[in-house]
């Protein structure tokens, strides 16, 4: 069986007293994306410096496709690309200088290397302005720049850490349609963000990272689902002062009743055909039910829910 | 786009070691990269340009008539082997600003990412330091004929004079690589010019003769590297060199001391600066 494309466990790393990485671990499957979601200061970017060989970690292992990247640091390098969180490219070249100067140093001829460059200049649509140089170059354009540097070298296993942060909204969208194109091809991704529907909508697999520690892992459907914060809306016909005492059973919990007395909302557990049941036990109490919506959990409910656990644990423990 | 972005077969790795070949055309792409920057930023350069222009009018034409040469001589011939080496010396700071220009902004990063011969970085920054240091001797030479400097040396000794001083900054070029992969930013790298560099030539024979110093002052200036590099110069160029007749060992044996200093001086920091680039960048 060939090796996972990314394996990381108990890794730990401390900047003097700081712990950063709290024996986090991890792994990705080759051609599949992983998200390793959490706030500022979860460890995630020095999780990604760890894999890409600009870190040594303090403890644990972490292999890119069975090379140790501690042991084996360039094999490493020969396999990965990497996209920081600043844009590491050029000011004073060129985007053409920039992707042929990185072509040239990994033994490129001249011509090859400038046909390369230019080829990822208009994959990722900048070619218009492949001779300026890059000062004059726009957030987004400079974070796409960065990721076809990466790409130069067509490596298998690719980590974009918060790829998106501080973009606006429309270069926000063209860099998910070009990381898009990315998991279409093949490669795996490991991709680190701090927001949930980005998270949401690229990943596979999401790692919930939270002060240096794995909380929570899994697809995220089965995230949502761990979560048990989805929300039910009912909208009467006519105010019914009973309503909420006819559904609370169903609900296990508080109903809150809104000032008309036409809405009725409660959270609920996320059990299947729930919203069958509510208008059924309305309608058996003699109460007509205009809408009802059940809304799932969204990420951030289940962000929420995982942090604010882990809280209080950690709160529990120190008490 | 597919094929452009397209990942290799994982099994393609690179071969992991770099001949001598592969390792010349890092440096000469990192050296590339480090000049393609003064091409579009000329004003880099005026540390090279305008201020040896403007050291050697100043010097010769402010101290020339002031400061006698012991043993005779024109002030005029006197002082550019000095401003050679005081120029030379002080342009040293660029290499230190520039890494830690680098470091600051994040390209090292994307340098260390890639299977490339990683102390390229380095050396291809030293050899374009070491261009534009060229540029700078020339530029001094020039404007020294310009206000009358003159050498009745062949040549060989005129270039060997050139050269000696060259080596000696390209050596001090890695001690400022070692402040610069130091630095916090890249302004903290340029006070070690005015901190460092600056004492480090004026103290020496480069623009007054040390008989005039204190003692304890003329015994450092004497044994300075920027002393017996600037005397090697003198007597290579038969220009007037007043410290031939100090009887510090350097000063009696100029060409040699001056290559003891160079050699040792790289021996020691550039060993150094490899060192502290991969901690810098690992811890």
């Amino acid at each position: 069986m060939s090796p996972p494309a990314i394996a990381v466990s108990g890794l730990t790393k401390s900047f003097g007293r700081t712990r950063v990485l709290n024996g986090i671990g991890f792994t990705a499957a080759e051609g599949t994306v992983l998200a390793l979601l959490g706030p500022n200061g979860a460890g995630k970017t020095t999780a990604v410096r760890i894999l890409g060989t600009l870190l040594r970690p303090d403890a644990g292992h972490a292999e890119i496709l069975g090379y140790d990247v501690v042991r084996e640091p360039q094999q490493v390098r020969s396999l990965i690309g990497l996209t920081g969180q600043y844009a590491a490219v050029d000011d004073m070249l060129s985007g053409r200088e920039n992707l042929s100067m990185i072509g040239r140093l990994l033994g490129q001829h001249a011509q090859a290397a400038r046909r390369r460059a230019d080829d990822l200049l208009s994959a990722f649509d900048l070619a218009g302005s492949a001779g300026q140089t890059v000062k004059a170059y726009s957030g987004g354009m400079r974070r796409r720049l960065d990721l076809a540097a990466s790409l130069v070298t067509q490596p298998p296993v690719l980590f974009l850490d918060e790829p998106t942060t501080g973009l606006d909204p429309v270069s926000r969208q063209r860099v998910w349609e070009v990381i898009r194109e990315l998991i279409g091809s093949g490669v795996t991704l490991l991709l680190t963000t701090q927001y949930l529907d980005e998270a949401d909508a690229l990943a596979d697999r999401i790692v919930v990272v939270n002060h240096g520690q794995v909380i929570a892992d899994g697809t995220p459907r089965e995230l949502k689902e761990r979560s048990r914060s989805a929300h039910v809306e009912v909208t009467l016909a006519e105010p019914g002062p009973e309503a909420a005492e006819v559904i609370a059973p169903l609900v296990g919990g508080q109903v809150s009743v809104s000032a008309d007395g036409l809405r009725l909302g409660a959270a609920v557990d996320n059990a299947p055909g729930l919203a069958t049941a509510v208008v059924r036990a309305l309608d058996q109490a003699g109460i007509l039910t205009d809408t009802i919506e059940v809304r799932q959990p969204s990420l951030d409910d289940v962000f929420f829910a995982l942090t604010g656990a882990a809280e209080r644990e950690s709160e529990g423990a120190a008490a | 786009m597919t094929s452009t972005i397209a990942p290799r077969a994982a099994a393609g790795t690179r071969p992991l070691t770099q001949g001598v070949a592969e390792r010349v055309r890092n440096v000469m792409s990192m050296t590339r990269r480090n000049l393609v920057h003064i091409s579009r930023e000329p004003m880099q350069l005026s540390d090279v340009t305008i201020q040896p222009v403007l050291f050697t009018v100043l010097f010769i034409f402010l101290f020339g008539g002031a400061i006698p040469i012991p043993g005779g001589g024109s002030y005029t011939d006197f002082i550019l082997a000095g401003l050679l080496s005081l120029n030379l010396t002080t342009s040293t700071m660029g290499t230190a600003v520039g890494l830690a220009t680098d470091l600051h902004e994040g390209m090292i990063d994307r340098f260390r990412t890639l299977p490339m011969w990683r102390p390229a970085v380095l050396v291809g920054r030293s050899f374009a330091d070491l261009l534009t240091a060229c540029l700078c001797a020339l530029v001094v030479a020039v404007t020294g004929l310009a206000v009358g400097w003159r050498t009745s040396a062949g040549l060989l000794p005129i270039i060997a004079g050139f050269a000696l001083v060259l080596f000696f900054a390209y050596s001090l070029s890695w001690v400022a690589a070692c402040v610069g992969l130091n630095s916090k930013s890249p302004e903290s790298a340029a006070s070690f010019g005015f901190i460092v560099l600056f004492p480090l030539a004026f103290v020496s024979n480069a623009l007054v003769p040390t008989q005039h110093m204190p003692g304890w002052l003329q015994a450092i200036a004497d044994w300075s590297p920027v002393s017996a590099v600037t005397a090697a110069a003198r007597q290579l160029w038969q220009n007037p060199n007043p410290s031939a007749s100090i009887s510090a060992w350097p000063m009696q044996h100029p060409i040699e001391a001056s290559l003891a200093w160079s050699v040792l001086i790289l021996a020691v920091a550039a060993p150094l600066a490899a060192r502290y680039f991969r901690r810098r960048t690992t811890e």
